[in-house]
């Protein structure tokens, strides 16, 4: 093991103080040594979007971010979205209601990146919308179903506002 | 993929990391790390030291002073893009960053980090060319300013030492109500662009052009300043005929052809964006709305 730093984090409401390799990526932080694989890693370059997280409220690349430098910060992933074990939030609804994804591998990285853009932008256009996502790789849905899901999303967070 | 070994050092302010500069061996310097961290997974570059300037408060600022924005270089892309000092001074700036990777990419991404990077293809680049930004630097031997024109000395190469860091920039504002565009040719919303272009104009009163700029992006090396569509068009009363005539120059300049675009067909895209760039600033200094 290289140099290596202690660090303290927190993630969806829990923090950790870990000892962590330097070169180690957040991305890997989180999902090998913290085990929340719910954070997906495709092109570990910064192009696919999967591993998308919130840091401190807003979206990052987590394969894009060293581990110590979330030290101190606070992190949403996938796994913090719910509201709770039994209840899914309102655009996790969305996606399964319009058929948002199909193999999963891109949807951590959709909704922590939408969950920002809808939370700045809640009565987006489609045009907003294919915008917002242009930086995340889904390979399945040809994205009609992803750009739907985000537009009833939307529609759902205006009805039940707050929930943000 | 996996960055290889490295050391990693935190410091709390400018000296201090001009001083590891100054005494470690091959390192490499972390802003936003949109670019470096790619290239660290990739091992394209493999660096015994990274010196974050993350933890360095006082780089991060938007002002306006004397005519001019000064920023500082760890200013991340994000807040430019949402600063209203930005949006009133600078508008082709604000413009230019909406084409600027992604909003995760921009959360992080910073001004210096773009300009240290200097990709050819990059907006922050063109729009201190086109602005006749100085990019200020500090060393071990002080604080020195490079005005923009000099600032790359090749491809992907700031004339930057490599115990300097970039601190700031300053991008002189034009005059209220001129025109600007920014424009860009990618296959995705959010790639780099093949072919990106600038223009800013000042009008007298009959609509004459009194002071114009334009850049071209993604052409050769660094971003280009184009004088002979500058000197063409200024003086003349704009429309599609004038600036399409003027851009044609475009077809003569050194280009680059790589998989995505060939030589030809990036000089072609230059006179096409720079001649729509020209008329999208045109019409917008004729409205004198920004």
């Amino acid at each position: 093991m290289g140099e290596t730093r202690n660090i303290s984090v927190t993630i969806n409401g829990k923090t950790y103080q870990e000892e962590v390799e330097v070169r180690f990526h957040l991305a890997d932080f989180i999902r090998q040594q913290l085990g929340l694989t719910g954070t997906h890693l495709g092109c570990e370059h910064g192009v696919c979007g999967a591993c998308t997280i919130l840091l401190n409220g807003e979206s990052a690349r987590s394969c894009l971010l060293l581990a110590v430098q979330a030290d101190g910060q606070e992190i949403l992933t996938i796994e913090g979205i719910a509201p709770s074990e039994k209840e899914l939030h309102p655009l996790q609804e969305a996606f399964r209601d319009n058929h948002g994804l199909q193999c999963g591998f891109c949807t951590p990285g959709m909704l922590t990146t939408l969950l920002e853009f809808l939370k700045d932008n809640p009565d987006p256009t489609e045009e907003e919308v294919r915008i917002a996502i242009s930086g995340n790789l889904c390979r399945c849905t040809g994205y009609q179903g992803i750009v739907a899901a985000a537009l009833d999303a939307a529609e759902r967070l205006r009805n039940k506002s707050g929930h943000l | 993929m996996k960055p290889p070994p490295f050391s990693y050092h935190d410091p709390r302010s400018v000296d201090d990391a001009v001083s590891l500069l100054s005494t470690l061996e091959n390192t490499k310097v972390l802003a936003g790390g949109q670019s470096l961290m790619p290239m660290l997974n990739m091992r394209y570059v493999m660096p015994d030291h990274i010196v974050d300037l993350n933890k360095i408060e006082d780089l991060s600022y938007i002002k306006k002073d004397n005519g001019a924005l000064e920023i500082g270089a760890m200013t991340r892309q994000k807040n430019l893009e949402f600063s209203e000092i930005v949006k009133e001074n600078c508008p082709i700036m604000h413009e230019a960053l909406q084409w600027v990777g992604h909003r995760q990419t921009r959360n992080r991404g910073t001004l210096g980090g773009s300009l240290a990077h200097l990709d050819p293809a990059a907006e922050m680049p063109a729009i201190c060319a086109i602005s006749d930004a100085t990019v200020r630097v500090r060393g071990p031997s002080g604080e020195r300013e490079i005005p923009f024109a000099s600032f790359p000395a090749g491809y992907m190469t700031p004339s930057v030492e490599i115990d300097e860091i970039v601190t700031s920039v300053r991008i002189p504002c034009w005059k209220k109500g001129h025109g600007f565009a920014f424009v860009e040719f990618a296959r995705r919303h959010g790639d780099f662009a093949i072919v990106s272009s600038g223009a800013l104009l000042e009008l007298d009163a009959e609509g004459r052009v009194e002071r114009a700029a334009v850049t071209v992006g993604g052409v050769g090396a660094a971003p280009l300043r184009v004088p002979e569509i500058e000197e063409a068009i200024s003086g003349q009363v704009g429309s599609e005929d004038v600036f399409k005539e003027a851009c044609e120059v475009c077809r003569e300049i050194e280009a680059m052809g790589d998989v995505y675009a060939s030589t030809e067909y990036r000089q072609h895209l230059a006179a096409v964006m720079s001649r729509r760039a020209l008329v999208k600033a045109y019409e917008r200094a004729l409205r004198g709305d920004c």
